[in-house]
């Protein structure tokens, strides 16, 4: 059986689907609260290609011989289990704190999905040929965004910088490779994500300087979610999002 | 050798009952458009007595896949095809190109404008000029790049006024 310690390929598929579903369901919790109701929708639509996304990885998990189904690896791990990146787990603040950790998400996200592309799982490369295309959208909407917020009124812009400050050591994460990605990589599986960064300042920079925001220095990064070390936030998330399949096992509707 | 031929006719004709009842599964968000005019569908193979689908989402999130699923199974049970297996492919991902012509006109005569043709990577914030579907004219505006589904953008026309819907290009 393929578990996420004895497989790196298993593990390696669980970081990016732990990812798109962390945050898809975070961005679920604006579902009718959201600041405008074409945002609503939006922020719907955004959610549900993430979910989408991380259904399609998890069933690739499971074909490499995982146990149960995408069900359970969704509602029946406890958050240490999980290996998303600490930045999805970020609650969802103002809608100007949504943006920025949309924003530097999906920036990476369009690199990573474009090269996996290229990946020698050709599930795997299908999947992400796929979520490329609906990142673009994503980046697009979050940048759209910024930059109205930043380049807006005095306390839009306030909350804009506010939110880039606040998020910025969460970034770091997403370029991290360890041992298990090394594997990855040399089997042509992965890629080195590190080589990511140079492209997402690129998309950063460009956008935080329309938005008239002050790009934080890069100091002490945050680390450990992808081998399931996280923020007391998530719990509270899975506390939310697991309750109904745990209290009731099995249930169907 | 005339067994041979003859189970090879049969296949043969069997692939095409499936294929014709195939041909009247609608998309369930835009139900003049046909499975085969969306591209969804990608492959119909004959395995025995089983009939093989091959269907591909649109978006990694449509909720209409699962319909479409039920919706093929269906149609296929009721002309007496009851050993159905669907597979999911993801590989080459759906593209707006797939659309038909037909299809696109079809898109546009129910107040959908049809998607611009996919030219290779777009520019983070190039903007896409899309034709009213009422009046035909280029004086629109985008209202949200997200619509009432995955695969749909609201914009208005500044010409007419109308609200309409675009079928985003991916």
């Amino acid at each position: 059986m393929a578990t996420a310690q004895t497989n790196p390929h298993y593990r390696y598929l669980l970081r990016l689907a732990d990812n798109a579903l962390v945050l898809g369901h975070r961005l679920t919790e604006w579902s009718s609260r959201a600041p405008t109701l074409e945002e609503d929708i939006a922020l719907s639509n955004i959610a549900l290609d993430l979910i989408g996304q991380a259904r399609a990885l998890y069933r690739r998990a499971i074909a490499l011989g995982g146990d149960g189904d995408e069900d359970h690896l969704a509602y029946l791990r406890d958050a240490h289990e999980f290996l998303n990146v600490q930045l999805v787990e970020r609650p969802n603040g103002d809608f100007a704190a949504t943006m920025a950790r949309q924003l530097c998400y999906s920036a990476f996200a369009v690199q990573l999905w474009g090269e996996l592309a290229r990946s020698n799982d050709s599930e795997l490369a299908g999947i992400a040929a796929k979520a490329e295309k609906e990142c673009v959208y994503h980046l697009r909407h979050s940048s759209e965004w910024v930059i109205r917020l930043g380049d807006g009124t005095r306390e839009s812009r306030e909350r804009m910088q506010r939110a880039i400050d606040d998020i910025w050591m969460f970034t770091g994460e997403m370029f991290e490779v360890d041992e298990s990605d090394r594997a990855m990589i040399a089997a042509g599986i992965s890629v080195d994500a590190s080589k990511l960064l140079l492209a997402w300042n690129e998309t950063i920079n460009d956008v935080l300087a329309q938005a008239t925001i002050k790009r934080p220095a890069d100091g002490w990064m945050i680390s450990g979610g992808r081998q399931g070390t996280h923020t007391e936030h998530l719990g509270h998330m899975l506390a939310q999002m697991q309750f109904l399949r745990r209290a009731y096992p099995g249930a169907t509707w | 050798m005339a067994a041979a031929a003859t189970s090879d006719a049969k296949r043969a004709d069997v692939l095409a009952r499936a294929h014709a009842v195939l041909e009247s599964v609608t998309d369930p968000e835009l139900p003049f458009l046909t499975i085969t005019d969306m591209g969804i569908l990608r492959d119909v193979r004959v395995a025995g007595d089983a009939v093989e689908v091959a269907i591909t989402p649109t978006y990694s999130g449509c909720p209409a896949m699962d319909v479409i699923a039920i919706d093929i199974t269906t149609a296929l049970a009721k002309a007496g095809f009851d050993n159905v297996r669907i597979h999911r492919v993801l590989s080459p991902a759906w593209t707006t190109d797939w659309l038909s012509a037909p299809a696109r006109e079809k898109l546009r005569a129910n107040g959908i404008a049809p998607p611009e043709r996919a030219q290779g990577k777009r520019a983070l914030f190039a903007e896409t000029e899309v034709a009213c579907p009422t009046c035909g004219s280029n004086s629109t505006q985008r209202v949200s790049e997200f619509g009432s589904t995955a695969c749909k953008a609201h914009y208005r026309c500044l010409a007419c006024r109308e609200p309409f819907q675009y079928f985003k290009c991916i």
